[in-house]
C-alpha cells in the first residue's frame, strides 16, 4: 500500500468556553489588573475538548465518511483539515492539494453574473483562471443555467443558485476533497448527479474524499470507510457498513422505549414511544413472523391544524423504508387536533422486514414547522428459532407472497413455427 | 507550482504538515503566489460590484476628492485662512489628498478585514493576506484615477490660468517608491488593527475615530512648515513618528515643488513604516490561524 495521503496523529482541539465570542477589551484589562495585584479570581473559563486524541490515516483514492452526533467534533475536524482553524495539539500530514466544500457558493456575489461568479468562486476554492476557463462550458452545462449565465445571481431561483455553486465545486481538481453536509440542499435529481460526478472522479483519478453527513444512505452509497466520532474521540473506524451500524445502534435507545427529554414550546409534543411485541411487552428484538406494534404518546397543548404525528423506519444503512402516521386511517385528525393527551398505536405486520437492524424515527409538525424529528429507537429483527426457510434471504422486505403452483399438464406452449 | 492535474502523491513538494505551533515568520509567499488569480479576481470584483448599481460609476473616484477639495478650500483656505506654503489652494488640497486618500482607503478596507470577511474565512481556506493585498491593488486603481484628475488640474492651472509658484520637482522619480511606502504603512497598520478588532470588537469604533484624528495630525490641509513653526523643537520627534507626515509632504515636494522633507523626518518615517509592517504581518499571522474560533 502506498503512503497515506492524509495522516492525522493525536489531534486535539480545545475551546475555552468562557472566551468563545470576541472578548471585550474592558474584560481583559480587568483581568490584567487583577493579575497585577496578584488577586487570583477564579477564572470561569472552561475547557471544551472538541477533539481529543484523534488519529487515523486515509489512503489515496479512499472515500471516507465521517459520522457522529451533532457536537461530536466532525465540523471541527473538517475545519482543521481544511486549515480554517488550527489544532491545539497533534499533527496532520497532507500529501495533496486540499479543497474544502463546507458551504455551497462561498464568496458568491449577488450583483455579479453567473459567469463572473464561476470565476470568483472557482478561484476562492483554489482554481486558477486558466483552469476555470478550460472548464467553464462544462460547468455551465452541468449547472443547467445556460440561459441565465449572464444574469446577476441575485435573480436566480434558489435551485439555480445551488446548482451553479455545486457545478463549480464538482469540477474542482484537488487530490483531497473535503465535503461537509452540503449535499443536503438542492433537488434530489441534482444531488444524485453531483454524487455521481464526485464518484466518477474518485474512481477515475484516485481523488480522496472526506465526506460528512447525517444521511446514512449517502454515507453508505458513497463511502468505503467510515470514521465514527463521539464527544471528540474516535469510537469506530473501519468499513462503512460496520461503522454505520455501530453508530445507528448507539444513537438510539436500545430498550424499546424512548421518552422526551423535556417539555418543548411546540403546540404538540411526542412524549413517549414504545415498541411492543405480540404479547404487548416492550422489546427491541422482534421475530420476523408476528410483527410488532409502535405506540406513540403525545400531548396536544393547543389546537393545531394540519399537523402530522408519524414514524419512519430506516434500514441500518439509511434507506427510508416506510412512513406511517395516525391520520392515515382518520383524515379528520389531520384537519384539526384538540388539546389533550393521546396514545396512538399501529401494528407493523409480520413478514415485512428482513432480518437486521432498523431505526425508528418520529416526526411531528405542520408544513411550516417541525415539532419533533428524531431517531428514537433502534431495533432488531432476529430469528431465534430457525424454523422457516427465510433465513439469509436477500432483500430488505420479506413478504409472504401467495404463490400458487399447480401441476401443469403440458410443457410451455410454443407458438407454431411459420 | 504544478498544475492541478498532477497526481500529488508522487510529488513530495505537496506534503504539508500542519502543527499547532504558530510559526511567527510564515508569510506563505508560495501560497499567495498560487492564489494570485484570486487576488486579481477580488480586485475586479471590488471594482465591478461596487459600481454596478450606481449612476455615476467610477466617476465617484474623481468626484469624491474634488468635493473634498471644494470643502477644504472654502473652510480651511478661505474661512480659516490656513497657509498653503504659497501654493494654489486647489492644487495644494488635491495633492495633499493623493497620498492620504490612498492610505485612508487602505486603512478602512484592512482594519476590519478579518471581521468583515469572517463568513468567508470560516468556510474556506486561502492565504488570508490575499484579501488585504487585493484591497491595496483595488485602491491603487482609485489612486491612479485621482492622479489623473490632479494632472488635469495641474495642467489647467499652469497653462490655462498661467498660475505660477509651483512646478514638478526632480524627486518625482521616487514617486513609485513613495506609493509603495504608502501601501506598506497602510498594510502594516491595517493588519495590526484587523488582528486587534478580531479579538476586541469595541476597537471597530476606535478605528473610525482614529483615521479622522490621524488626518488632522498629518499635513493634509496645512503644510508641515506651519506645524513645525508652532511646535517646540524638542517635541518635533513626535511629529516625525507619524510616517504619513513625510509621505504627504513628499507628494507635495514631488508634484508641486514645495515641501519640508529632511533626512531626520525621512529616516523616522521609513523606520516606522518597517516597524508597522513587520508588527502587522506578525500579529495578523498569529491571529488569522484561530480567529474563526471566536466569531
Amino acid at each position: 500500500m502506498s503512503r497515506p495521503i492524509i495522516e492525522v496523529k493525536n489531534l486535539s482541539k480545545v475551546y475555552q468556553l468562557g472566551s468563545i465570542g470576541a472578548t471585550r477589551l474592558k474584560d481583559e484589562v480587568a483581568q490584567l489588573w487583577d493579575r497585577l495585584r496578584s488577586r487570583h479570581t477564579e477564572q470561569k473559563k472552561e475547557a471544551f475538548w472538541a477533539l481529543r486524541d484523534v488519529s487515523f490515516d486515509v489512503q489515496p483514492g479512499e472515500v471516507l465518511g465521517i459520522i457522529g452526533r451533532n457536537g461530536a467534533g466532525k465540523s471541527t475536524l473538517l475545519k482543521i483539515l481544511s486549515r480554517i482553524t488550527q489544532q491545539t495539539r497533534g499533527e496532520i500530514t497532507l500529501r495533496g492539494r486540499v479543497a474544502s466544500l463546507l458551504e455551497v457558493g462561498t464568496g458568491f456575489h449577488p450583483d455579479l453574473s453567473g459567469r463572473e461568479n464561476i470565476y470568483l468562486n472557482g478561484a476562492i476554492l483554489g482554481m486558477t483562471r486558466a483552469e476555470i476557463r478550460r472548464k467553464l462550458d462544462e460547468i455551465i452545462a452541468f449547472a443547467e443555467v445556460e440561459q441565465f449565465i449572464d444574469t446577476p445571481v441575485k435573480r436566480y431561483s434558489s435551485g439555480m443558485y445551488v446548482r451553479l455553486a455545486f457545478a463549480v465545486a464538482a469540477h474542482l481538481d484537488p487530490e483531497i476533497l473535503i465535503v461537509d453536509e452540503v449535499l443536503a440542499v438542492g433537488d434530489y435529481e441534482f444531488q444524485r448527479k453531483c454524487m455521481g460526478k464526485m464518484q466518477d472522479v474518485t474512481k477515475n483519478s484516485g481523488r480522496t474524499i472526506l465526506f460528512v453527513s447525517h444521511n446514512m444512505g449517502a454515507i453508505s452509497a458513497l463511502t468505503t470507510t467510515a470514521l465514527y466520532l463521539d464527544h471528540g474521540g474516535v469510537v469506530g473506524f473501519g468499513p462503512t457498513a460496520q461503522t454505520v451500524n455501530a453508530y445507528l445502534t448507539d444513537r438510539c435507545c436500545k430498550s424499546g422505549v424512548w421518552k422526551a427529554g423535556g417539555k418543548t414550546a411546540a403546540p404538540l409534543q411526542i412524549l413517549e414511544v414504545r415498541m411492543l411485541d405480540a404479547s404487548g411487552a416492550v422489546q427491541d428484538e422482534f421475530e420476523p413472523e408476528p410483527g410488532f406494534t409502535v405506540e406513540i404518546q403525545y400531548e396536544v397543548r393547543e389546537q393545531v391544524r394540519n399537523a402530522l404525528v408519524e414514524f419512519y423506519i430506516f434500514s441500518a444503512d439509511g434507506i427510508h423504508l416506510l412512513t406511517s402516521g395516525d391520520h392515515d386511517t382518520a383524515p379528520e385528525r389531520y384537519e384539526k387536533r384538540m388539546p389533550g393527551f393521546y396514545k396512538a398505536s399501529a401494528q407493523v405486520p409480520g413478514n415485512l422486514l428482513n432480518l437486521g437492524t432498523y431505526l425508528l424515527c418520529i416526526n411531528s409538525g405542520t408544513h411550516h414547522q417541525t415539532f419533533d424529528s428524531e431517531e428514537v429507537i433502534s431495533f432488531h429483527i432476529i430469528e431465534s428459532h430457525r424454523m422457516s426457510t427465510r433465513s439469509n434471504r436477500r432483500g430488505l422486505l420479506v413478504p409472504m407472497l401467495p404463490w400458487k403452483t399447480v401441476v401443469s399438464t403440458s410443457s410451455v406452449t410454443r407458438e407454431p413455427e411459420a | 507550482m504544478k498544475s492541478g492535474l498532477d497526481p500529488a502523491q508522487d510529488s513530495p513538494e505537496y506534503e504539508i504538515v500542519l502543527r499547532p505551533e504558530t510559526n511567527w515568520i510564515n508569510l506563505e509567499l508560495k501560497g499567495i503566489w498560487h492564489y494570485r488569480d484570486l487576488l486579481l479576481l477580488m480586485v475586479w470584483r471590488d471594482f465591478s460590484a461596487k459600481y454596478k448599481q450606481t449612476i455615476l460609476g467610477p466617476l465617484w473616484f474623481i468626484l469624491q476628492p474634488l468635493l473634498m477639495t471644494v470643502v477644504f478650500t472654502v473652510i480651511f483656505g478661505v474661512v480659516a485662512g490656513l497657509s498653503t506654503d504659497g501654493l494654489p489652494q486647489v492644487l495644494f488640497y488635491l495633492c495633499g489628498q493623493l497620498g492620504w486618500n490612498y492610505f485612508a482607503q487602505n486603512f478602512n478596507s484592512n482594519s476590519t478585514t478579518l471581521v468583515t470577511n469572517a463568513a468567508l474565512f470560516s468556510k474556506v481556506y486561502f492565504p488570508r493576506l490575499i484579501v488585504p493585498l487585493s484591497a491595496l491593488v483595488s485602491n491603487l486603481l482609485a489612486f491612479l484615477i485621482q492622479m489623473a484628475t490632479f494632472a488635469a488640474f495641474f495642467i489647467y492651472f499652469k497653462y490655462g490660468l498661467k498660475t505660477g509658484g509651483f512646478h514638478l520637482d526632480w524627486h518625482i522619480v521616487f514617486l513609485p517608491l513613495l506609493v509603495v511606502q504608502t501601501a506598506a504603512v497602510s498594510l502594516g497598520i491595517g493588519l495590526l488593527l484587523s488582528a486587534l478588532t478580531a479579538k476586541y470588537r469595541d476597537l471597530v469604533h476606535v478605528t473610525n475615530l482614529m483615521i479622522q484624528v490621524w488626518m488632522y495630525a498629518t499635513p493634509v490641509i496645512y503644510p508641515l512648515s506651519t506645524l513645525l513653526s508652532k511646535c517646540p523643537p524638542k517635541w518635533q520627534w513626535i511629529i516625525a513618528l507619524n510616517p504619513m507626515v513625510v509621505i504627504v509632504e513628499s507628494f507635495r515636494l514631488m508634484l508641486l515643488g514645495t515641501g519640508t522633507v529632511n533626512a531626520f523626518f525621512l529616516s523616522c518615517s521609513l523606520g516606522m513604516t518597517l516597524v508597522l509592517l513587520v508588527a502587522g504581518l506578525l500579529l495578523f499571522g498569529k491571529v488569522e490561524k484561530t480567529f474563526v474560533d471566536t466569531v
